[in-house]
């Protein structure tokens, strides 16, 4: 049986008395004629891959193709020596780790794309920050990973999460939603408050439009990947003090979708409007031309 | 609605930026190098479309000729490839064309095999044909890809064949370019065919080719 939506997920959950991340592992295990703990095995490597990409990203400056993008995690780092954040420890992991990944991205380095590689820093800033911070062991960070794959399933399955269908709504917007899904599953919320997380994170990026520079992974994606990631605590620290969306978590996602039908191609991931049809944007159009023709 | 994994959203570890620019024309690699299983000595890739606009920013161009080196999508090298890669002659063309689709791109072979392929989205491909025959191969199956002749029980024939090996088909497509022309089937299966079967369906008569293509390990 595929499960389709939060409504159904949320009655198995019920009936069978399991939490999200029990759900889906059993179903995945089920899908590929596999044991559990192979499933959780390859889970695991996937969190050490994204583990890994924050390590490299810490320790790189390096530029990617364009020129573009590549320092600024190394900035950020600095400032944080200097002075520290104002929000503390955590947000400063989330905001260093989080441009670390999408660096590492934009260099071709190794990444762990979730939903997509543009948005691949958001689920691992959270998860890793929050673990740290807290001494999550790697078990329930396995738990975490899986809860936020299934919420992303779930909703792929009304949405493609594709910038070119839907926008970043369904890039990084999801990917902040499956964070904050991933924030709640550590802290010891319930699966009710799972679904307030990503409701109220899905419903307060509604309508981001996927305008990059040049059509490259890059502007604004890198510094997406940092709000977003922050987006994902603020959606998670409401849930688990109580906080209600009024609107159910499968209507948000219809609304996410329909948002996605009614936006312009020009705003999805075609570099035709918005950001990409700046002075600027063209101006950087014309540099990368030439880098190319010199190469 | 087909049932999806779980690491459809979690996964591949692949090298950035793109799935659909970077993973994706490595994937397309792989795949063509699975249906043309030899050495070769030259090649060409014909970007399409944003293929060819952003290819350059996205190290489209690197990973294809990586995937079609058999790098798989998370190795490091990638963005070396071209230092790495000698002995083989490789060019690039940037086309648009809006008869295409707009991540698409031809890749030929020693000029004797001609693969179109299009990126469809977070990191999925499809080759779409080859040397002007229609196909359908994604990479999620060992799939027979059949090439004959036109004519009445040629898909019961290769089928009872498969059958016999006690091989379950999950998918099958046909398709021809006309009445008692050229026909081609795609065939998906859940578990690899041994080269005896390759070889049975080779000596039918009226079958022009046949070959096995390995599914992708990711």
């Amino acid at each position: 049986m595929t499960i389709l939506s939060f409504k159904e997920l949320n009655e198995l959950s019920v009936s069978r008395n399991k939490c999200i991340y029990e759900i889906a592992q059993e179903e995945e295990a089920k899908l590929q004629e596999k044991d559990v703990s192979e499933i959780r095995s390859s889970v695991a490597i996937n969190l050490s891959a994204m583990k890994a990409a924050i390590k490299n990203g810490l320790n790189s400056s390096e530029k990617s193709i364009s020129g573009w993008c590549g320092d600024d995690c190394a900035k950020l780092q600095k400032k944080y020596k200097q002075k520290r954040a104002l929000f503390g420890n955590l947000f400063e992991k989330i905001t260093t780790y989080a441009l670390a990944v999408s660096e590492e991205n934009l260099r071709m380095g190794r990444i762990v794309a979730c939903p997509t590689a543009g948005s691949c820093g958001i689920v691992p800033s959270v998860l890793i920050s929050i673990a740290e911070e807290n001494n999550i062991s790697e078990e329930k960070q396995i738990d975490a990973l899986i809860t936020a794959g299934y919420i992303g399933l779930i909703i792929s399955y009304k949405v493609s999460l594709a910038g070119a269908v839907a926008g970043c709504q369904a890039e990084c917007g999801v990917a902040s939603a499956m964070a904050a899904a991933a924030a709640v599953e550590m802290l010891g919320g319930t699966t009710q408050e799972i679904f307030q997380a990503v409701a109220l994170a899905l419903k307060n990026i509604l309508g981001l439009t996927c305008d990059p520079v040049c059509g490259l992974v890059e502007v604004p994606c890198v510094k997406r990947n940092v709000f977003l990631g922050i987006h994902a605590i603020t959606a998670s620290e409401l849930a688990l003090g109580g906080v209600e969306s009024k609107i159910p978590l499968d209507e948000v996602v219809d609304a996410l979708c329909q948002t996605g039908q009614l936006m312009s191609p020009l705003l999805k991931e075609t570099s035709q409007g918005g950001l990409a049809k700046t002075k600027t944007a063209k101006d950087l159009k014309k540099q990368l031309k030439q880098k190319k023709e010199d190469v | 609605m087909e049932e999806k994994s779980l690491f459809s959203v979690i996964s591949p570890i692949m090298v950035g930026p793109s799935s659909s620019h970077t993973a994706g024309a490595v994937r397309l690699g792989l795949i063509a190098k699975n249906i043309y299983k030899h050495e070769f000595k030259c090649v060409k890739f014909i970007l399409y479309n944003s293929y060819a606009e952003t290819g350059f920013g996205h190290g489209t161009d690197k990973g294809l000729l990586a995937g079609l080196m058999g790098y798989s999508v998370d190795n490091p090298d990638i963005k070396n490839i071209f230092n790495i890669v000698k002995n083989i002659d490789y060019s690039f063309e940037y086309v648009q064309d809006i008869s295409r689709h707009p991540n698409s791109v031809d890749i030929i072979i020693d000029n004797t095999m001609k693969l179109s392929g299009n990126s469809i989205g977070a990191g999925e491909v499809q080759i779409t044909d080859v040397n002007d025959f229609s196909i359908n191969i994604k990479g999620h199956f060992d799939t027979l890809v059949v090439m004959y002749k036109d004519k009445p029980g040629m898909i019961s024939k290769v089928c009872d064949l498969i059958q016999k090996k006690n091989i379950n088909i999950a998918k099958l497509y046909c398709d021809r370019d006309s009445k008692g022309g050229n026909a081609s089937m795609c065939i998906k299966l859940d578990y690899a065919p041994d080269d005896a079967l390759v070889n049975s369906i080779k000596q039918l008569q009226d079958v022009y080719y046949v070959t096995n293509v390995r599914k992708l390990v990711q």
